[in-house]
């Protein structure tokens, strides 16, 4: 690339021509202030914070002063940061925005880690002379997760153009006029957006605060972080998680450019508090009655030594599930997943590996420019890619910007070039999914329908892929060919949520038809390729497997099998053991429970839905004796231990030990520390148990120290445990860490691919199915996912839990005509409710909320009148 | 060597001199108000605690005496549920008292505060909190503040203009 | 003239002079608080004399620590060198007319040869305290003896050479008409300061200086070893009192009062003297010490031998 020369204060530096100022200074590690500004979301020039001197040549001594933000970046521009007037400028801008903010920096949750203080200080802001009444506004209820406290905003308008523009909201917005604009909704309610928490880390000042942290508040300069992933779905972003005085406090976004970039969902960000739960296993129970480690452990290995099966987890690390193998045998260890599942996932980890078609890094599908959704309501079950789908369809409007040579961060600019242009973005789904406002066209079909209408595309696309295309199929199905071969990045998305193999073989072959094209499909857990590529049979193969005893690993049976099935298979065991973090009613049958650590208390790694190796890290010692899965199932004394053996176990996995460097590791011979050096309360926080302080514990599985003490350089990306730098007290302080403004992170992005394409096409797959046929008095119960309340550990966090909706089965309203407001299904009273669109014949039912939990579905189904 | 002579014997002349040492615990010394003695929380003027809880006083401390935990009241108005010191590794530098945003933390004219036992010498809110504003009457933080508490709503701190009417369409 | 009762002298001797030397740890701290504006030790019985009682109870029951990595035998040694070669040279000190352990001809040679003795004492501790801190102020201390030792004897033979005999009664009573301390001036100066040197008494306790080497030779000592070492240098203080008083200052020659009480009052004033100098001056750099030593010291006393020498020469003849 071409890089232009700009003088900065006299010194000659290179800058990137297609940025703007602002971006290429942070860029350079130089420090300007700025607020409206958002690497993800470009440059609007609302806020004036970072105005600079530009010169016109070297014999102009006068300069003017310019926003660096809107200024692209010009062959031989001058520009000076520390011109006086430009400083002074600077200077009044922060204190015209503090003419308004209150006296609040004590009691605001946002203060220590507050862009607005950082900013305040770097521009020397320091007396109010201004002595008249400040403005106030009365906050909103916005729910239960993010709080709202008006007065101290500033008006930057960078909540409003996250919510409605970046994420697709549109119960947030601006009201009122000049010095009073208030940005709330037009009433009090949940806020509806599923990427609302991001307006914590949007905010510059502490106007949207997280309501989680509130109840435990800690500041971020007293918190113990370590790198963690996301352990709510199958995308592993990545996030730090932060503990205090033996709690987990809060969860914030790790920037990591490849997968989650700057954002999270809310159901990563508030799942956390299931690790607070009060339906924590902390103790070991036996036979009922709490015991100590020792026989508890003396138990399971004499259970151990008999005739056992092993029941891995989607939701438990690789190390444990691997530790749990070893134990009982590879021919005796079985998925912990239910058979239809288990085939889908191995169907799309057959697919990936063999075909031609790569998956996508979020990033990557950010940048494609045509997309096909097959199946997958996206938003509910792989959230923070719909994020990344909703950036997509901006792609291809974005050229017609590029053409009319308007750079692509000046953010307005390029968004009224585009009107309502979107890219084209199609959804193929049985019911209406929060995307559809930003696709070109929605299709709700049934399951089998949606992969009639893959099928057919494919057909479009490559003669050679097998056809079945009906009048009514073509007209569609050719204007998603068109739009997916005309397009320069291509991208099918599909996944198991249906429990369709026949969506998936549909979405591959539309992806083998299209050279070139990706493929993303969602997993539903946090480890199940991970797990799906240790190749253990599925649970169904356990149901018939002999022996005396069954150990259980982080795995709810009843949520994966219907009761009745579970109840059976449980009794056939003369012992059940069961490790788990959280209570279920598996652990309640068990003869032995073994408290398992969660994930901010565990090492481990997990392999995302991407085929991405991730290591997630320890944030607080878990109280004796829980301790990780794999502490209790094996003798391994280390994580590069354990690592070792998988890797010589199963050599394919071998890359996952990788994903971050071993405990060994040292920067100029010193760990990395978890707390920031300003961490308080060393000789106090203990003191009333004993005053003697204890000595920091040791961390033997990774290079990370349990203390501030360590290197204060850049550790390695998957070792990063918070981001800080000098008069960056906020997440702000991510520009200085990374390669490229909004790029990869200064040493590499975390994690390593360990799925990668083939290079031939395996033959299409041609078993298409026939179209849906609706039955009479029989409704086919369709799996329908909610982003809050279909996970099984996020569900045990108060925020979540209160944000889950009811039980309740939904009809077309035609259908549901004949009903009243409730009916009887599977032997219980129901709500109904009613979705437009939902195609006849299909019923949804919410996933993962009981009495749905566990059933295999789509299944068909009687509904009839309460009786 | 004449110098060395001549120190000999003005040392010697300080026989002569009056003792400087005072006999504590006879003889009490004199402490200004502002001493750096004793460390305690105090009350505002209308009785409540004026610790907010912000953890300023914990991260100034130079040798982390300092801990607490902040939480609120069913109205908004934040406190320490726990506000712990050790006075065994206090160095009574005053760094709290000056980080102190609220008046709530300050340094008395005390010292005579020696224990046989050093867990004696870890304080809990209750061995710290006093019954008054201490050095600094009338400050009454939540009076400036523009968070809303009990007794306060929104616009009726110092200086604040009442709610903005967002509804209203007037210029 | 040998005391008509040793026991009883050798008893007496030994008890007054360990008294006294306990004694003087709270003189010391009662003086050197008066010349500093302060009170000192004022609290345990009257005047707080009872203090030493205190230091000397706690002092053992401390723990006596022997270092793992100390030469053992040595380190146990060490302490009772110094306080064994300072008690015998009392042997020959003649406090009064008859108040002797021993009347040594050669007296003078026999308390000068002990004090050389004495210095084993802090170099065996600084070596096998096996301490660098220890070593450094045991090497200190071999090399200010050593420098001091030479002159200090050096200025006594002018005292010598007057009373014409080694033996101290006989130099006592050489002064019944002058005080040495007029005609031998110069060697009486000489000889507080060689004195104070050898005594390892401020200003010239560079072995020990604790702002550089904590405690120098006796870091690792602790409880009575350590109390021996403290004992040594009081009774070093005492001793080189005595023998100023003997020398210089008449011994208990004076009018009125009995013999023993003069003695007592002039060696008392010796004793306050040394206090008095280290609560007044300031320690001198190592290399300024040694220059001092060899470079004015002992020209200086070695002119005043010659002087004496050529006087007494002429007066003779």
């Amino acid at each position: 690339m071409k890089m232009a020369t700009v003088y900065v204060d006299g010194r000659a530096y290179e800058m990137d021509p297609k940025q703007n100022l602002l971006h290429a200074c942070l860029q350079l590690r130089m420090d300007l202030p700025y607020f409206c500004w958002h690497p993800a979301m470009g440059s609007v020039g609302a806020c004036r914070q970072c105005a600079v001197k530009q010169f016109k040549d070297e014999s102009d001594q006068h300069g003017r002063i310019v926003m660096a933000c809107m200024t692209p970046v010009a062959e031989g521009a001058r520009i000076s940061i520390r011109d006086p007037e430009a400083v002074e400028f600077r200077q009044a801008i922060i204190e015209g925005l503090m003419l308004n903010h209150p006296h609040d920096c004590p009691v605001c949750d946002e203060g220590g880690e507050c862009h607005l203080q950082d900013m305040t200080v770097m521009t020397g802001h320091d007396y109010r002379r201004y002595t008249f009444e400040k403005r106030t506004f009365r906050n909103q209820y916005l729910g239960p997760l993010v709080n709202h406290e008006m007065n101290r905003c500033i008006q930057c308008y960078r909540c409003v153009r996250f919510y409605r523009e970046y994420a697709g909201g549109n119960d947030l917005n601006s009201f009122s006029l000049r010095n009073q604009v208030f940005f709330g909704r037009d009433r009090d309610g949940v806020l509806e957006n599923e990427f609302a928490g991001n307006l914590v880390e949007v905010c510059p000042t502490g106007v949207f605060t997280d309501a989680t942290l509130k109840r435990h508040y800690t500041r971020k300069w007293d918190l113990q972080m370590a790198p963690s992933v996301c352990v709510h779905c199958g995308l592993g972003c990545n996030i730090t998680a932060a503990e205090r005085y033996g709690m987990l406090r809060r969860l914030v976004n790790r920037y990591n450019g490849e997968v989650n970039g700057y954002f999270l969902c809310d159901r990563g960000r508030f799942g956390y508090e299931f690790v607070n739960s009060e339906r924590r296993v902390r103790q070991p129970v036996l036979r009922g009655k709490p015991a100590s480690a020792e026989p508890a452990l003396e138990h399971l290995r004499e259970l151990a030594g008999g005739s056992v099966i092993g029941i891995g987890s989607p939701r438990a690390s690789l190390e444990s599930n691997f530790a749990l193998r070893s134990l009982v045998g590879a021919e005796r260890f079985y998925a912990g997943v239910p058979g239809a599942q288990s085939r889908l996932l191995k169907q799309m980890v057959d697919v990936l590996r063999n075909g031609p078609a790569r998956t996508p890094s979020l990033r990557e599908i950010e940048h494609c420019d045509a997309v096909l959704i097959l199946g997958e309501d996206v938003t509910n079950t792989a959230p923070r890619m719909a994020l990344s789908l909703r950036q997509s369809v901006r792609q291809q409007p974005a050229e017609i910007a590029e053409r009319m040579r308007v750079p692509l961060w000046m953010d307005h600019p390029v968004r009224e070039i585009a009107q309502d242009q979107k890219g084209p973005l199609f959804i193929a789904t049985p019911s209406p999914t929060r995307l559809d406002d930003a696709a070109a066209r929605s299709h709700r079909a049934a399951p089998d329908d949606v992969a009639r209408l893959g099928f057919a595309v494919s057909h479009l696309l490559d003669q050679g892929a097998p056809a079945d295309l009906p009048d009514a199929l073509r007209g569609p199905a050719e204007e998603i060919a068109q739009a997916l071969k005309s397009a320069k990045r291509p991208l099918i998305v599909s996944g198991p949520s249906l429990g369709s193999a026949a969506i998936i073989q549909a979405a591959a072959n539309v992806a083998w038809a299209l050279p070139g094209a990706a493929l993303a499909f969602t997993a539903p857990e946090s480890n199940s390729i991970g797990l799906s590529l240790m190749e253990a049979p599925a649970l169904d193969a356990a149901l018939a497997a002999e022996a005396d005893t069954a150990i259980i690993l982080e795995n709810d049976l009843y949520r994966r099998l219907p009761a009745a099935v579970v109840d059976e298979f449980l009794a056939r065991f003369r012992h059940v053991a069961v490790l788990d973090c959280v209570e279920s009613a598996t652990t309640a049958k068990a003869e032995l429970v073994l408290p398992a650590a969660a994930f901010a208390e565990a090492d481990g790694s997990l392999v995302n839905s991407e085929g991405r190796a991730q290591r997630f890290f320890q944030a607080l010692l878990p109280t004796a004796p829980i301790q990780e899965s794999w502490r209790w199932l094996g003798e391994w004394e280390t994580l590069d231990e354990i690592l070792g053996a998988m890797a010589s176990a199963l050599p394919h996995l071998a890359t996952a030990a990788s994903a971050a460097p071993g405990a060994s590791f040292r920067m100029d011979g010193a760990k990395v520390p978890r707390s920031p050096h300003r961490y308080s309360g060393r000789t106090a926080m203990l003191a009333q148990i004993d005053v003697h302080e204890p000595k920091p514990p040791e961390d033997r599985d990774s290079p990370l120290s349990f203390s501030m003490e360590g290197t204060p350089d850049q550790p390695p990306s998957a070792l990063q445990p918070f981001f800080w730098t000098p008069g960056w007290n906020s997440i702000q302080a991510v520009n200085k860490f990374q390669e490229e403004i909004a790029g990869p992170l200064r040493q590499g992005d975390a994690g390593v691919r360990i799925l990668e394409p083939g290079s031939q096409r395996p033959p299409f797959f041609d078993q298409i199915p026939p179209p849906f046929q609706a039955r009479d008095g029989e409704w086919l119960l369709t799996p329908l996912y909610h982003i809050f309340g279909s996970e099984e550990l996020s569900r045990l966090a108060p925020g979540i839990a209160q944000l889950s909706p009811q039980p309740y089965v939904a009809l077309n309203p035609e259908e549901a005509g004949q009903f009243g407001g409730e009916v009887d299904l599977l032997g219980q009273r129901i709500s109904l409710v009613r979705i437009a669109d939902l195609p006849r014949g299909l019923a949804g039912v919410p996933v993962g909320i009981p009495p749905f939990a566990g059933l295999d579905l789509p299944m068909w189904s009687r509904i009839s009148r309460p009786s | 060597m004449f110098s060395v002579v001549r120190t000999i014997w003005y040392v010697l002349l300080h026989m002569f001199h009056k003792r400087i040492t005072v006999q504590y615990p006879d003889e009490k010394p004199y402490l200004a108000p502002r001493y750096r003695g004793r460390i305690i929380l105090s009350r505002d003027p209308d009785g409540g605690e004026r610790c907010v809880a912000c953890y300023l006083c914990a991260a100034a401390c130079p040798v982390d005496c300092i801990a607490l935990q902040a939480t609120e009241d069913p109205t908004g108005r934040r406190y320490p549920e726990f506000f712990r010191i050790n006075f065994s590794r206090c160095i009574f530098c005053g760094f709290c008292e000056e980080a102190c945003p609220t008046y709530a933390i300050q340094l008395t004219p005390d010292f005579e505060m020696g224990e046989y036992q050093r867990p004696n010498l870890v304080y809990e809110k209750e061995d710290l909190l006093i019954n008054g504003p201490g050095k600094y009457p009338g400050y009454n933080f939540w009076r400036v503040c523009g968070v809303q508490i009990g007794g306060k709503d929104k616009g009726e701190a110092e200086n604040e203009g009442p709610p903005v009417d967002i509804h209203s369409l007037l210029p | 003239m040998t005391s008509p009762y040793p026991i009883l002298s050798i008893l007496g001797i030994l008890i007054v002079t360990l008294t006294l030397a306990a004694g003087l740890i709270w003189l010391e701290r009662r003086l050197l608080a008066l010349w500093q504006d302060r009170y000192g030790p004022n609290r345990v019985g009257p005047f707080g004399l009872l203090q030493v009682l205190a230091d000397m109870i706690k002092i053992f029951f401390k723990e006596d620590w022997i270092p793992p990595f100390a030469d053992k035998a040595v380190f146990v040694a060490a302490p009772a060198i110094i306080v064994v070669t300072v008690l015998m040279s009392f042997a020959v000190v003649p406090v009064a007319p008859g108040i002797i352990v021993s009347d040594l001809d050669v007296g003078l040679l026999f308390v000068l040869a002990m004090s050389s003795l004495g210095v084993y004492s802090v170099v065996l501790a600084g070596w096998s305290s096996d301490n660098k801190y220890a070593l450094l102020g045991g090497v200190r201390a071999a090399a200010q003896m050593l420098s001091y030792e030479v002159f200090m004897g050096l200025s006594l033979m002018g005292v010598v050479l007057l009373a014409g005999s080694f033996n101290l009664t006989a130099i006592v009573e050489a002064q019944r008409n002058l005080w040495f301390v007029a005609p031998q001036f110069l060697g009486f100066v000489l000889f507080l300061i060689a004195g104070a040197a050898e005594t390892r008494r401020l200003p010239f306790d560079l072995p020990e200086a604790e702002s550089e080497l904590i405690a120098g030779f006796h870091s690792e000592y602790s409880g009575m070893k350590f109390g021996m070492f403290f004992v040594g240098e009081y009774l070093g203080v005492i001793l080189i009192s005595c023998l100023i008083t003997i020398l210089f200052f008449g011994g208990w020659l004076g009018p009125v009062l009995p013999p023993i009480v003069w003695f007592l009052i002039k060696v008392m004033f010796f004793i306050a003297f040394f206090i008095l100098m280290r609560a007044a001056l300031p320690r001198p750099r190592f290399d300024q010490l040694m220059s001092w030593g060899w470079k004015l010291m002992l020209p200086l006393a070695l002119a005043n031998l010659l002087i004496t020498g050529a006087v007494v020469l002429a007066w003779r003849s």
